[in-house]
């Protein structure tokens, strides 16, 4: 489902005597559906810069990216912007919202924008915000005004509240209670056995391997260890 | 909202668009494609031509050279060389333009509901209480209290004026809305509000717009793909959130690392 | 030279002046532009229409003049003593008997005929300056036929007072095609525009001329829930007794007393001189 070939990345610095920064080289990974991985490494080795390309949210600078039939490398804005609507989710840490959009909207908008009706889409918000714990009295309100962990629950709700075939985590059990983190993790473990193929990141060590089928270090894929 | 690859066409497509202002560039060569739902940010400083280039593209000032092709009925018009009167028509029907300034979008003298009922009445309407009906539905989907229909934009305040704007322009259901620093001169609680109310319209009515503004920020959060321009030129295009997380250019580069937090 | 050339205007700018009548006549309702001339009397004071009317005028011509249907207000007195005086031609104050009448905000109530002439005094010719303040955006609004404004002029009307209010100088559209400006006489006078006479529109100040020919189709604008409505006060005239007749509100005294009268003078006279007598006629005659 996920297929990385002779990946690399680097940045150039224009307003900085145009430094050209190699981050990245030469990066291979697999995943197929079902699969797990998890992408490990110390911090600053690269493992957002690498979920960042996959997502699109970075150019790369060489190599390709497939996701299903498409290259991200190559795709047009439009084309990375249908498949992040229907085939390429990811949970991010932090929530970005337009502010004063209620929170049961703000969950079921993946929903919406790939055609569900809003009945059915609001009903799966719903049943993914109480799983999660984020108390009914909240999913009228913006999540704005939310404290940081209600905020990161209702941007994990979003994130699974459609089966994507793909689905990227960055840290998705940070900072959750026992009860919250059990929960999430179940939530993988489904999307995992419908047959997604999920690349995560994951310092919670218990998790990785309670989910994971493998491990990547991306500190192969660092330039000087590649060249 | 209609799945983007029902409809395999784009629904504007800009060619070589060019203006001179004597031998001033005031954009040179800007091509793109803009496809149905899509929303589009143009980000520049002030003078590097985002301004002319939207004006050109909605058909207010002639270019020297370039197409605009629009899709009517499953034909792409050239919006340049048609004629002025299909030109006009189509800016009361299929598009739409909101300035920066209230003021300029607006009838100052006209009620709300008259203002808003306007562009029915340029399409024939001519049943009162029906065009009554349709202003008093858009004036309070734009949050703006229903008992307010009779005043005049005098009386409101720069917010409430832009959505009354906003209200006019999408009232005839338009495909494609121009819009010139929508939030420009808005208090930022302000902004937020419209922005929110623009996303929320742009993805209920499939809508596609081209959005100039200098305020990343606006474009982070209604823009799906992102044009920067510099002197006239584009310098860079791309998803919206890779350009401001990973530009390429100097100049992107430079625009988005003088803006504190976006 | 000692004397004025007939009707005071030379004869070129006469023939400049029928030019643009002709224009008029032959695009109903469309504005056509003339070098107005300086007149003696101020704008506002009918400059237009007396250009209009001495571009028209020949020897033979019986000219009546009025003001607000009256032939004896200052304003009708003193053109109508102008054109005496300039061109020489006969002058009436009965409607029949005219074969150019000049007006100012109505319409005579008698029906005109093939031979005569109507020739308004027009102070803004323009029906969409209300709402759009820009000459050039007019014309061609004009020139593209869009005339959604013109409703948005109604819409307001109805939005403030429940009903359309407008009571003068109610817009028409011309054959299906020009939106116009009758001039500011009483909607009363609206569904005589379609008449057998010829009716020229002259605009001294703002240099327009603009014409409609015999039998043209007038149609008053509105909405269909809230359809053109022709009104008069709800009397009838107190000397002549017409119940059919545009109708002047007339205070008689400081308590309040009012009787209501033909605006058309002539029309109220005729009447009263074929027996016609109103419920206050004893006292009208008093002071008449």
């Amino acid at each position: 489902m996920i297929r990385i070939e002779n990946l690399s990345k680097t940045f150039t610095l224009h307003n900085q005597g145009s430094a050209v920064i190699p981050v990245m080289a030469k990066a291979h990974l697999s995943v197929a559906p079902g699969e797990c991985v998890a992408l490990t490494g110390s911090s600053g080795a690269g493992k957002s810069t690498l979920m960042r390309m996959i997502y699109g949210n970075y150019l790369a600078a060489a190599g390709s990216i497939h996701i299903g039939e498409t290259d991200i490398v190559t795709a047009t804005p439009r084309e990375i912007l249908r498949l992040r609507r229907h085939t390429l989710g990811y949970v991010s840490q932090f929530l970005r919202v337009v502010p004063r959009v209620p929170t049961r909207e703000v969950v079921a908008e993946p929903l919406l924008v790939t055609g569900t009706g809003r009945q059915d889409a609001f009903a799966r918000a719903e049943s993914l915000l109480a799983r999660l714990n984020i108390p009914e009295r909240l999913w009228s309100l913006s999540p704005t005004t939310f404290s940081g962990g209600e905020q990161q629950r209702v941007n994990i709700a979003r994130g699974f509240a459609y089966d994507y075939p793909a689905l990227l985590l960055d840290e998705p059990t940070a900072s959750l209670d026992a009860q919250n983190r059990e929960t999430v993790l179940r939530l993988i473990e489904e999307a995992r056995d419908r047959g997604a193929a999920i690349v995560g990141i994951f310092h919670d060590e218990a998790a990785r391997e309670r989910l994971c089928d493998r491990e990547v270090d991306v500190t192969a894929f660092r330039p000087e260890r590649a060249a | 909202m209609k799945d983007m690859s029902v409809q395999d066409r784009p629904l504007l497509r800009v060619e070589g668009l060019t203006k001179f202002y004597g031998g001033r560039i005031g954009c040179e060569g800007v091509g793109f494609d803009l496809w149905p739902g899509e929303v589009m940010g143009i980000v520049g400083e002030s003078g590097s031509g985002k301004t002319t280039l939207l004006n050109c593209l909605a058909g207010h000032l002639a270019p020297d050279a370039g197409r605009v092709l629009f899709d009517l009925d499953g034909e792409a018009v050239d919006t340049v060389t048609m004629s002025e009167p299909a030109r006009r028509k189509l800016g009361r029907t299929d598009w739409a333009f909101v300035h920066q300034h209230a003021a300029d979008g607006l009838r100052m003298n006209v009620s709300a509901g008259g203002n808003v009922g306007e562009r029915l009445m340029a399409v024939g309407a001519r049943h009162y209480g029906d065009i009554r009906a349709s202003a008093l539905d858009w004036i309070e989907r734009v949050e703006i209290p229903g008992d307010r229909i009779d005043d005049r934009p005098t009386a409101f305040s720069g917010g409430m004026r832009q959505r009354l704007q906003i209200a006019r322009n999408l009232v005839t259901g338009p495909r494609l809305v121009f819009m010139d620093e929508p939030t420009g001169g808005l208090d930022v609680s302000v902004q937020a509000r419209l922005l929110d109310l623009l996303r929320g319209l742009v993805r209920e009515m499939g809508l596609s717009a081209i959005i100039v503004t200098h305020d990343l920020a606006v474009v982070r959060l209604l823009a799906d793909r992102l044009m920067v321009m510099k002197d006239g030129h584009v310098v860079e295009t791309g998803l919206t959130d890779q350009v401001l997380d990973d530009p390429q250019h100097g100049y992107t580069q430079l625009l988005v690392s003088s803006v504190l937090q976006v | 030279m000692s004397d004025y050339n007939f009707a005071y205007l030379d004869e070129q700018t006469k023939r400049m002046i029928r030019r643009a009548i002709l224009k008029g006549l032959a695009i109903p309702g469309y504005q056509v532009p003339f070098a107005s001339r300086e007149m003696p009397m101020p704008y506002g004071w009918g400059t237009g229409g007396v250009q209009v009317s001495a571009a028209t005028l020949t020897p033979d011509d019986t000219l009546k003049v009025i003001d607000q249907g009256a032939d004896d207000t200052t304003n009708a007195v003193s053109i109508r003593k102008f054109f005496e005086k300039t061109a020489k031609v006969a002058v009436t104050e009965r409607t029949a008997e005219a074969t150019i009448i000049q007006t100012r905000h109505r319409i005579p109530e008698e029906d005109l005929t093939e031979d005569q002439i109507l020739v308004y005094q027009v102070p803004i010719p323009e029906p969409l300056r209300f709402l759009e303040p820009s000459e050039v955006e007019t014309r061609k609004m004009h020139a593209l036929e869009e005339y959604g404004l013109m409703h948005v002029k109604l819409y307001e009307d109805i939005a403030r007072h429940g009903e359309i209010s407008t009571a003068y100088a109610y817009p028409v559209k011309v054959e299906d095609r020009y939106v116009m400006d009758p001039s500011p006489i009483p909607k009363f006078d609206n569904p005589k525009l379609e008449m057998a006479g010829i009716q020229l529109f002259g605009a001294g100040r703002e240099q327009r001329i603009y014409a409609l020919p015999p039998y043209t189709r007038v149609v008053s604008l509105d909405f269909e829930d809230h359809p053109f409505e022709r009104t008069r006060a709800q009397e009838d005239c107190g000397l002549c007794g017409a119940g059919d007749s545009y109708l002047d509100e007339v205070i008689m005294d400081d308590a309040g007393a009012r009787m209501f009268v033909c605006s058309d003078t002539d029309y109220c006279r005729a009447r009263r001189e074929a027996g016609h007598r109103g419920a206050m006629a004893g006292e009208g005659e008093a002071f008449a």
